[in-house]
Parts: structure tokens; sequence; C-alpha cells
């Protein structure tokens, strides 16, 4: 199970001279890898299996751990290159990231025109007319094609890989300017944030609207990320570990569990007062609802509370498929919008029952542990090690999978 | 977004199913069904001048296609209902269907509409076309408060009904975002909300209908929109007080 290349204490043995190249925080790969498996199963429309995911019983959804993740091991290895190697070299190697982002967003482009293609020759109920005009862009190729590269045209699911490129263009200044001055450039962050809810900035989408995941507004929670990489979380490790803290979390989390409850519950939602409501409706997802950052802050004080970074059980074998998929976020995420396109194909084509979403969601899970597994094993073949810094620091990107 | 706790229940339904006539029973949970938001002027009308008017306004999924569409459509579906319910009172309803509207532009053609049908019962529906085209969410909001004020104004009542349940194209295209936005929308203005989104997941859960099926003929499409109209017709007696008037009828 490759456990050396898992184990911190050996990774810093591995590279004694350097004490910055501490092997990663565990908790980090593991909290994504979950992440990844919670967004393939949200994926899945009308999947059952879905009750599971965390956005059934609270504000936030996958989709915070998994930006907040990325920005915090895009610092710890950018980071690392930008003291070792300078400006420039980092810079040149968060690009070329985005670049490989971008790729990999255009290629399930084309596997999901593939798919609903496919559906629209051979589906033609007339119950449904009207939802086949989804397929109209199908007609003018010659746009929708240059507007899905041109990032505006994107389809449901399909919106997190070009937020992601967009935060990783953006990276290179906000990285330098937290090796400077960290609090100043979260301060800007969140300047961002708070003009960008003011005057709401967005970019645009085609045919019409605005990007589902506002960049603007979520780069402040890939920024605290960076910034807790850069030195923030130690700072804030007081701060954390404080009761008063720890009970306004947990006070927050349930606050948020009730709410929620009433959205599930046929006539529960007449308990929340009226001027409550007001407060708090609509959380908005596009612009990262601070209700929505505040329920991320507050699970992960629970969860840095719970499980502490030495936690023994970081190394079982059972939390082992968890951190091997996210240790390699970029390939296993595309995967698994792969899958949830597949399993939604075979719930068309074979049957939507309630065992056959269960079949497709595991089957899907193993295979993501799988090619992660395999990725892995390459990388061993290599010589490299996911997690530790490779011996010749020429491949920084794939040093652990910081996508 | 909802967990569908109605989901047990539809697995055991599903099992008995199996036994079930060929007829569709058109069962809907009451709780996707029942609300607290009342229908004014409709019961006035019916209880003092025994007649009602109903506009349906919408786009392609109001409609079907062929000879017996208008017929077996949603709209002629609920006439056929409603009148069978309120012996005595003349039922009208206006089916107002054009196909790939936004809100927006059926909110704009709502003022004229209200003068030329003098409808006492506007039937919205909305939604599918804005999540198509993906319409900012906030401009939707705006249409359908713009919309349903019109109506109001005019002292007649409002039903919204959001969009179709459609599994085989529910990856591309995000419904749900527009599908909350009408769930609030109905809210704040106090109508009621004819949720055929979840009425007919769930017809789909418990297998009900094979929603999945590609059939090209109107065999399905037929029986899904004469559960629609008979499901619209038990919200609208509901909201409007009237089933006890349908009791003292028979």
């Amino acid at each position: 199970m490759h456990r050396a290349a898992l184990d911190p204490g050996k990774t810093i043995a591995a590279t004694p001279a350097s004490a910055v190249t501490a092997g990663r925080d565990l908790r980090l790969d593991l909290f994504r890898g979950i992440a990844l498996w919670l967004i393939f199963l949200d994926h899945i429309p009308s999947n059952l299996v879905a009750w599971i995911t965390i956005r059934n019983y609270g504000f936030s959804d996958a989709t915070e751990i998994f930006v907040f993740v990325s920005g915090y091991t895009a610092a710890f290895v950018y980071g690392r290159e930008m003291r070792e190697r300078g400006f420039v070299i980092a810079s040149a190697k968060i690009l070329r990231r985005a670049w490989q982002i971008y790729v990999a967003h255009v290629f399930l482009f084309a596997i999901y025109l593939a798919e609903i293609t496919y559906v629209a020759t051979s589906f033609d109920n007339p119950l449904y007319t009207e939802e086949m005009n989804i397929l109209d862009f199908l007609k003018q190729p010659d746009v929708t094609i240059v507007q899905a590269l041109l990032l505006k045209f994107k389809p449901a699911n399909m919106d997190v890989l070009p937020l992601y490129i967009v935060l990783l263009l953006l990276f290179p200044p906000i990285l330098w300017l937290l090796r400077l001055q960290s609090t100043v450039a979260l301060g800007a962050s969140a300047l961002l944030y708070a003009l960008t809810w003011r005057f709401n900035w967005n970019l645009p989408s085609y045919p019409s609207g605005h990007w589902y995941f506002n960049p603007f507004a979520w780069q402040l929670l890939f920024v605290f990320g960076a910034w807790c990489a850069m030195g923030g979380a130690d700072r804030l490790a007081g701060v954390l570990h404080s009761w008063a803290i720890l009970s306004a979390a947990l006070i927050y989390l349930v606050f948020a569990f009730l709410i929620t409850l009433t959205w599930q519950l046929p006539g529960t939602s007449q308990f929340v007062p009226s001027w409550l409501e007001e407060v708090i409706y609509p959380i908005d997802k596009v612009n990262l609802d601070v209700l929505r950052f505040a329920h991320f802050l507050a699970l992960a004080v629970v969860t840095v509370h719970f499980v502490p970074a030495e936690w023994p059980g970081l190394k079982s074998p059972w939390l082992w498929p968890a951190i091997v998929c996210g240790q390699h976020s970029l390939e296993i995420f595309c995967l698994g919008v792969f899958l949830s396109f597949a399993a939604h194909f075979a719930m068309t084509e074979i049957s939507g029952a309630f065992w056959l979403q269960v079949v497709a969601s595991a089957l899907g899970i193993v295979i993501m542990i799988a090619a992660a597994g395999l990725l892995t094993w390459y990388k061993k073949a290599e010589g490299r090690h996911p997690g530790s810094r490779p011996k010749k620091a020429a491949d920084a990107d794939l040093a652990g999978g910081e996508a | 977004m909802r967990l569908r706790l109605g989901v047990l229940a539809a697995l055991l339904a599903g099992l008995s199913g199996a036994f079930a006539e060929d007829r569709p029973s058109c069962e809907i949970p009451p709780y996707l069904l029942l609300g607290n938001n009342e229908l004014k002027r409709v019961a006035a009308v019916v209880n003092d001048n025994r007649r009602l008017t109903i506009a349906v306004i919408g786009t392609g999924s109001s409609a079907l296609a062929g000879p017996d569409g208008p017929s077996s459509a949603y709209p002629a579906r609920l006439e056929a209902a409603l009148t069978q319910r309120l012996p005595g009172v003349a039922v009208k309803v206006v089916p107002l269907v054009r196909s790939r509207q936004t809100a927006e532009d059926m909110a704009k053609g709502m003022a004229k509409l209200l003068i030329d049908e003098k409808p006492d019962l506007v039937v919205w529906q909305s939604g599918t076309i804005d999540a198509i085209r993906r319409v900012e969410p906030d401009d939707f909001r705006a249409a359908l408060d713009d919309g349903i004020e019109t109506v109001q104004k005019a002292g007649a009542d409002v039903i919204l009904m959001n969009m179709q349940y459609s599994p085989r194209t529910e990856i591309m295209v995000a419904l749900d975002p527009y599908a909350d936005t009408m769930r609030v929308a109905a809210q704040q203005h106090e109508v009621p909300l004819f949720d055929r989104l979840s009425i007919m997941r769930h017809w789909s859960d418990t297998g009900e209908f094979d929603l999945y099926a590609g059939g090209k003929d109107n065999v399905l499409a037929s029986r899904v929109h004469d559960c629609i109209g008979r499901g619209m017709a038990v919200m609208i007696l509901d909201a409007a007080h009237l089933r006890g008037e349908h009791k003292a009828a028979q």
C-alpha cells in the first residue's frame, strides 16, 4: 500500500536538509478524496445514494472542501517552488497546471457531447418535446463549440474546472503577495469578495447569464486555503482550539442542519420564522454565500479539533482509498465527472431503479480508487512519491496532485 | 435537492404496484399538493356566480402535439376534472401556450391577457426555458414577481407550476436553482405552487410511470397529462375550500 510515502516522518528523513518539505498534512488528501466521492455522487442526477452527501445536512457542500483544499495544496507546492526557484518558474508551473486543467475540461466536454447527441437522436418521447430544446445548441456547433472553448458555454455539472482554471490564472500574484504579506493578501481577497457582492461582478456565460461558480467570490475560499498553508493555520491554532470557537461552530452546524431539515421534510418550513427567512434566504451558491462560507469554517473547526494531524487513523489502510484519491485530485475529479455521465447513461438505458443507483454509485467509487491506486503505482515506478517532493523537483505539479 | 422521504413508501408501493391494474392511480402525496395559500377569487366566483374561468399560461410542456393533443393535454383534463367535481358551475380553461417563452416573455404578456380573457385564476407554468437558457436567477425571480403582481392587481388568483421531471435530460440542465426560485416566489406572494417536478419525480420513484421510456406515441404523455390535470383540480378545490361544495353538490 505504499505506506512509506504516506508517512510524513519518512518524508522528512528523506530530505533532512529542508524542514519545510515536511510531508503534506494527510488530512488534506483524506478530505479532498472524500469530497471527490461526494461530488461524484451529487453529479449523478436523481441518485438516491446522494442522500448521504453533506449538502443535505448543512449549507455548504463538497465543492467548498475541494476549493479550500486545492488552495491549500497549491500554496504548499508552488509556495515552495517560488521560494526555491523564484517567481517566474513558479508562475510558469502554475500556468502549465491551468493549461492541463483546461485540456481536461475540453476532453470532458467532448465526452459530454457524445452522450447527449446520442440521447438527442435516440429519444423522442412527445411528453418531453420542450425539454429537447436543450439540444438547440447542437444546431449551431460553430458557435457553441467556440463558446465552450472560451469557457463561456458550460454544460450542467461542468462548472468546477473552469472555476479552478481562473483561480490558478490569478494565483501567481496572489502567491507572491501571500509570501510577502500573507495577511494583506487575505485582506485583498476578502475585499474583492465584498466588492463582488456590492457590484455584482461575475464572468459572462453563453447563451446568457453568468458563471455558476463566480470566480471573484469563490477565490476567497481558495486564497483562505492558501493563507492557511502559508502559516495562517499555525497562527489560528490557538483560536481553533478554544472552547468558545468550538461551541460556536457546533451551534452553527446544528442550526444549519435544522434549517436544511426544513427543506427536506414537507410541512416543516412553517416553523422557520419569517424574519429569519428574510435574513438567510436566498443562500447563494453562485457567489459563495456568507452562510455557506461560515458553514465550511464551522465544519473545518470541528474537524481539526477531532481529527488532529498526528491522528494514527490517517495511516490506517481503511482511509487509504480516500487519501489516494485526494492525492490525484485532477485525474480523479475528471474521472468522477465522466463516471457520473456513464451512471446517468446506464440509468436511462438500463433502469432507473434504486438497485442500479446503488450499484452505479459503489462501482464508480471503486473505479476512482482503482484509478488513483494505478496512478500511485505509476509514480512509484517512476521513482517519485505522492505527498513528497520529487527528487529532481522538475515536476512540482505532479508532486502530490495538488489540483 | 430534496430528500425524497416518500421513497421508502414508494419502494413498497412499487412492489405492490406490480399487482395493480393498468390505469394510473395518479396518486400524489398530500404534502406535494395541499398548502396554506388560498384561492379567494376562485372561491368567490364559484360560490356566488357559479362560473370559473382559468387561463393556463405556459410553454411547450403545457401542450401535446397531434390531432388529439389539445383534448389530452392537462388544461383540457383540468377542465374535465373540475366540471365533473363542480356540477352546475360553468368551468372554462383557456390554454394560452406558446413554446420557447421565458418567464419574462410571459410576464410581459400578462396584462393584455388579463384584459382579453378576464380569468379568475391564472395557472402560470414556467421555468423550463429559463433553465435551458440559464437566465440569470435574479432576472427570473424579477419576472416571476412582476407577472404575479400584475395578475394579483387585476384581482385574479395565481397558481405557479414548475418544470417537468425529465430523467433523460436531467444531466443537461440544472433545474433545481430555478425550482427553488419558484418555490420562494410562491411562498412570498402566498400563491400555491403546483410542484410538477416533485410530483412527476414521485411518480417515477413509485413506478407509476416509466419516465425514462422513449416511446414515440402519445400514450404515456396523455396519461401523465391526465394525472396532472386531475392533481391540479384537487389543488384548486382544496385551496379554494370547495371540497365541501363538491360533497354538497353530490
